[in-house]
């Protein structure tokens, strides 16, 4: 497979390392085509964006412009407020473009704000970024110098302020109701929704919660055009999208491509599999995402509808290659320990089933499991599903379901070979 | 020992309960300043903390208790993160966490003896692509292997002893 199919919109420039430095970004056509917007009325970016179909990075896919058509239509106080939580497994992606392009993401957000009418935003990027903090925040501070923050930007009436906050190490804190408690000093916990952050957020306000992907990809939208942006990816998942590919690929890494590339193609891009080894799974959206067995690669498409009618979601972009080196059992005990250590706790189901759901899983992996424990999981992870504050609880239980219910067999094997013979005796026949 | 705030800590608290819209917002900034002078975050520089920011001490201990990058307990000069999750897992970084807890005689989360380092399993931290990789106190160690993880921290070690 030849790089052509990368489609580099948004990483084009990636590969200059002045461009994160504000000269270098400028030379590159930086911050022009936020002249542009202000020549435009804010009305008219929201329906530029919603118009584009770009939806949201983050993981939920949600359309960008929908959600901030959801704003208050007043004059009143309200937040713009970009996720760069990037706690999801396997996804590295904002890292990437907040170290090589801290003024895009800047440019953005200023567009962005303008579009909603935000005169202030917060970055809330994962506190052990502390690489992104420091660049995020120096380029923030040129971007005043220069100008481009604070009063009148560029002349255009527009006033903005912009700031980072650090996040203190909280999986929990990258679900936007969950990070707008911790921005506002509190503990991380989410919020029941509604109200939605667009109507009542931080600090009570209205907030527009939106990924460093997202963002960024606002401004080939206002300098090409809705339909320029659509003419890329599927009717349904417009434009690019940057894949955080890792596990046991040649090349990991981060790679733009439209939406609606072949599954098989970008790990082709990414130099393929291993030498000798065969395609076990997938998960090609985050660890959240359930697994894909190599049978439902072939076909598969990396775009938002594919892997959902594959009962899958695209997620963040992080995909996740195995190949038949690795045991499922083995994976599905990191995955599991990871929900239970990042469960906030507030709600029984979320909070007791990840424990449940580690602890049979692990007592799999150790020999203690029996093929009656399956089941078990099964059901465990039914019931934590669409019953929790939060999505976190359903994250958890999505990858149990696929885990067990595509790799039953390799389960069932692990668990008559592993566990003692009485074990074995008992379930032999089952 | 009594924990003190250097005045120019203090004015760094200070200055935070001014730059958010909440003063709650300046709780997180401030532990982190303290951890970065002290290692850890004790009660006693809660108390102060709650003195200097006007704010209650129970929900100050709440947010500190929250998140994992806060050190309730003292740690090592080297605090050494080993990323676990699925992608370094796949790529040695359990076997990793292992070694390096075996090569300094440390349990998980303990201090070793001469005080140098601490081995704590961590998440995700958003570097698979570099898998194994590990974390020492702010610094991001990449595309690891059991020799050169060791390596890094021999070396690490030599400069915080000077
Ligand atoms: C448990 C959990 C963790 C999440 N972590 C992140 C994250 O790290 N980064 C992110 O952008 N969105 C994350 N999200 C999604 C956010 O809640 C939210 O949908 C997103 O920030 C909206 O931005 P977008 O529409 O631009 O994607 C997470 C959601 C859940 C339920
Ligand atoms: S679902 Fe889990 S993480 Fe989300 S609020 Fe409930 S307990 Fe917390
Ligand atoms: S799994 Fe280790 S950095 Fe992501």
């Amino acid at each position: 497979m030849s790089k052509a199919i990368e489609s580099k919109l948004l990483t084009e420039y990636y590969d200059d390392p002045h461009y994160m430095s504000f000269e270098g970004y400028t030379k590159r056509k930086g911050y022009e085509v936020l002249k542009k917007a202000f020549k435009m009325k804010p009305e008219e970016i929201v329906a530029e964006v919603k118009a584009s179909g770009l939806r949201g990075r983050g993981g939920a896919g949600f359309p960008t412009g929908v959600k901030w058509g959801f704003l208050p239509k007043n004059d009143k106080k309200r937040f713009l407020l970009c996720n760069a939580d990037e706690g999801e497994p396997g996804t590295f992606k904002d890292r990437m473009m907040m170290e090589k392009a801290p003024h895009q993401l800047i440019e953005g957000m200023i567009i962005s704000a303008y579009a909603v009418n935000a005169h202030k935003s917060y970055i809330y990027i994962r506190g052990e970024y502390t690489d992104c903090l420091r660049i995020v925040k120096e380029a923030i501070d040129e971007a005043y110098a220069k100008g481009l923050l604070g009063k009148n930007i560029l002349g255009s009436g527009f006033d903005h302020d912009m700031d980072v906050y650090s996040g203190a190490g909280a999986y929990i804190c990258g679900e936007e109701t969950g990070m707008i408690s911790s921005l506002e000093g509190l503990k991380g916990q989410p919020k029941l929704k509604p109200p939605f952050p667009a109507i009542q957020g931080y600090l009570k306000f209205p907030t527009i919660v939106n990924n460093v992907e997202t963002l960024a990809a606002v401004i080939p939208i206002i300098e090409k055009g809705a339909d320029f942006y659509k003419s890329l990816g599927t009717e349904k998942s417009t434009g690019t999208k940057l894949f955080s590919v890792s596990g046991d690929v040649v090349q990991p890494g981060n790679y733009e491509v439209e939406l609606g590339t072949p599954l098989m193609d970008l790990i082709e891009l990414c130099g393929g599999l291993k030498p000798g080894r065969s395609l076990k799974a997938v998960i090609p959206g985050g660890s959240s995402a359930p697994v894909l067995t190599a049978d439902e690669c072939v076909d598969a498409t990396m775009d938002y509808e594919n892997l959902s009618a594959k009962g899958s979601m695209l997620g963040s972009g992080a995909v996740i290659v195995i190949d038949d080196s690795h045991s499922m059992v083995d994976l599905l005990t990191v995955i599991m320990h990871f929900y239970h250590h990042e469960s906030c706790g507030q709600c029984t189901p979320c909070r007791e089933g990840t424990g449940w759901l580690e602890k049979l899983v692990k007592g799999i992996l150790k020999g203690s499991g029996r093929v009656e424990d399956l089941d078990l999981i099964l059901r465990v992870a039914n019931n934590m599903k669409g019953r929790t504050i939060c999505a976190l609880s359903d994250a958890a239980a999505l990858p149990a379901l696929s885990f067990v219910e595509k790799f039953r067999l390799e389960f069932e094997q692990h668990i008559r070979t592993q566990s003692p013979v009485r074990e074995r005796e008992t379930t032999s026949h089952a | 020992m009594a924990f003190i705030l250097k005045d120019e800590d203090k004015n760094f608290v200070l200055e935070e309960l001014k730059r958010y819209e909440s003063k709650y917002s300046a709780i997180i900034p401030s532990l982190f300043r303290i951890q970065k002078k002290e290692g850890w975050i004790s009660a006693e520089a809660v108390s102060v903390l709650s003195e200097v920011m006007g704010l209650p001490e129970a929900h100050i201990n709440e947010v500190l208790q929250f998140y994992t990058m806060f050190n309730k307990e003292p740690v090592g000069k080297l605090h050494v993160q080993v990323c676990t999750n699925v992608s370094c897992a796949m790529n040695g970084g359990r076997e990793l966490a292992k070694k390096i807890c075996q090569k300094y005689q440390v349990k998980e989360g303990a201090v070793s003896q001469d005080g140098m380092i601490t081995v704590t399993r961590v998440e995700c931290l958003g570097a698979c692509d570099k898998a194994p990789m590990m974390q020492v106190n702010d610094k991001y160690w990449e595309d690891l292997t059991q020799e050169s993880a060791i390596q890094i921290l021999e070396d690490l070690k030599q400069k915080v002893v000077g």
